[in-house]
């Protein structure tokens, strides 16, 4: 099985336009709302990870055609179907059909200004010393992987620097698959404009990432 | 759609793994509570005490929090500080990864598929799109937010809004700006 996500978009050619928007122009459409609220409702359940929700919506065949909040009711429920908390016969009749499956809390009104004002940190403490040092050259992964990963294609393969390193953080590729936590070190890596796109690049252009450490080597071991 | 949530949000219900007061909470806090304004008055602070600019630059995330923004989407804050030199233009070239404690819900530009393919190949065009012309000696930075952390740009200060307050500051600083597909308003401009 290959794993294709439709969301690395990066340096691809796009057709459309880029359309800017008021910031009172929240949402388009009554349903837009209620949307956004289950998503995030039952997210704060704990049936899944944010990363396994990244990919539950980054490999919807029809991705590229739906609207964001579209992306996220399929990925939802999808991810709801997979484990037996509802299945698509209950969507289309508007009710209830099966019994339904335990889930780990109930996220109450009350407990919505402390639940979002936490969030859910991602550093976790240092249980290694650092491979990379600021200043240093690396060169990211080339390879595709068969599982969500956050190297965009764009950066795989190419020459960077490491500018800054953030500490451990869960590795996203493992917790995505449901492997645990398994934290990494994070590194910000910087591209010169010309390393990712050539002679098309504009001269004084950057480009960074969040990269884990895995996504990276020595340039020159 | 209207109809398919409508039934999404019964089922759900019914099975008890929602409780509709909070969804409509939740919406309230986007609607009232979480949006830029709050990024407007970390950028306008900022502007006006260099000691919490110096605080930004070296731990966002808790020189943020002293403001009283937190949480979701904002657990691990990176500040980026735009000048004469240097541009700043952050994007999730991987989905649509936003500093929502700052700036609340991304617009629909900052998710759609143009703007996340080109902000990292052709940022130039992309502000043009959004009428915004740099001196070409201007080197432009462009943050692709693959991880947790998330990215706010405190633009330039304008000219000619010497002596004003920080409540005055904020009306200023437009959303785009700190997304860096804008700049800050001049003092009387539009709003």
């Amino acid at each position: 099985m290959s794993y294709l996500s439709h969301a690395d978009l990066g340096g691809r050619d796009m057709p459309g336009a880029i359309v800017p928007e008021a910031e009172d122009d929240l949402f388009h459409g009554d349903w837009e709302p209620r949307a956004l609220a289950l998503v995030l409702a039952m997210g704060a359940t704990g049936s899944w990870n944010i990363d396994a929700s990244r990919s539950a919506r980054e490999t919807l065949p029809d991705y590229e055609r739906l609207s964001y909040y579209q992306i996220w009711l399929a990925a939802m429920e999808k991810l709801m179907a997979e484990r037996g908390q509802m299945q698509p016969d209950e969507i289309e009749a508007g009710r209830m059909l099966h019994p339904p499956a335990s889930v780990k809390r109930v996220l109450k009104a009350a407990d919505v200004p402390q639940v979002l004002a936490k969030g859910s940190p991602t550093e976790r403490p240092a249980t290694a010393p650092a491979r990379f040092a600021v200043g240093q050259q690396v060169r990211t992964r080339a390879a595709h992987v068969d599982h969500h990963t956050r190297l965009p294609g764009y950066t795989q393969g190419k020459l960077g620097r490491i500018e800054r390193i953030n500490g451990m953080h869960v590795f996203a590729d493992a917790n995505a698959q449901g492997r645990g936590e398994a934290p990494q070190w994070l590194y910000t890596v910087c591209f010169d404009g010309q390393a990712l796109w050539g002679d098309e690049a504009r001269p004084g252009l950057t480009v960074s990432i969040d990269a884990w450490e895995s996504y990276l080597e020595p340039a020159n071991p | 759609m209207d109809l398919r949530v409508r039934a999404l949000e019964t089922v759900l219900t019914q099975k008890g793994y929602i409780d509709p007061a909070a969804l409509d909470a939740l919406i309230d806090t986007y609607q009232t509570k979480i949006g830029p304004r709050n990024g407007a008055r970390v950028v306008a602070k900022a502007w006006s005490a260099p000691a919490f600019a110096d605080w930004l630059a070296s731990d966002a995330t808790a020189a943020i929090a002293s403001l009283g923004f937190t949480g979701r989407q904002g657990e691990h804050m990176v500040a980026v500080f735009n000048d004469a030199d240097q541009h700043h233009m952050v994007v999730c070239t991987l989905c649509s990864c936003y500093p929502w404690p700052v700036l609340g819900l991304p617009p629909t530009w900052y998710k759609s598929a143009p703007y996340r393919s080109r902000a990292v190949r052709d940022p130039r065009g992309v502000l043009a799109d959004f009428g915004v012309q740099l001196p070409d000696a201007t080197a432009i930075r462009v943050w692709d937010s693959t991880a947790e952390l998330r990215y706010l740009v405190i633009p330039r200060r304008p000219e000619g809004a010497e002596g004003w307050s920080e409540e005055q500051l904020a009306d200023l600083v437009t959303r785009d700006s700190m997304i860096g597909t804008g700049l800050a308003r001049a003092p009387g401009s539009a709003a």
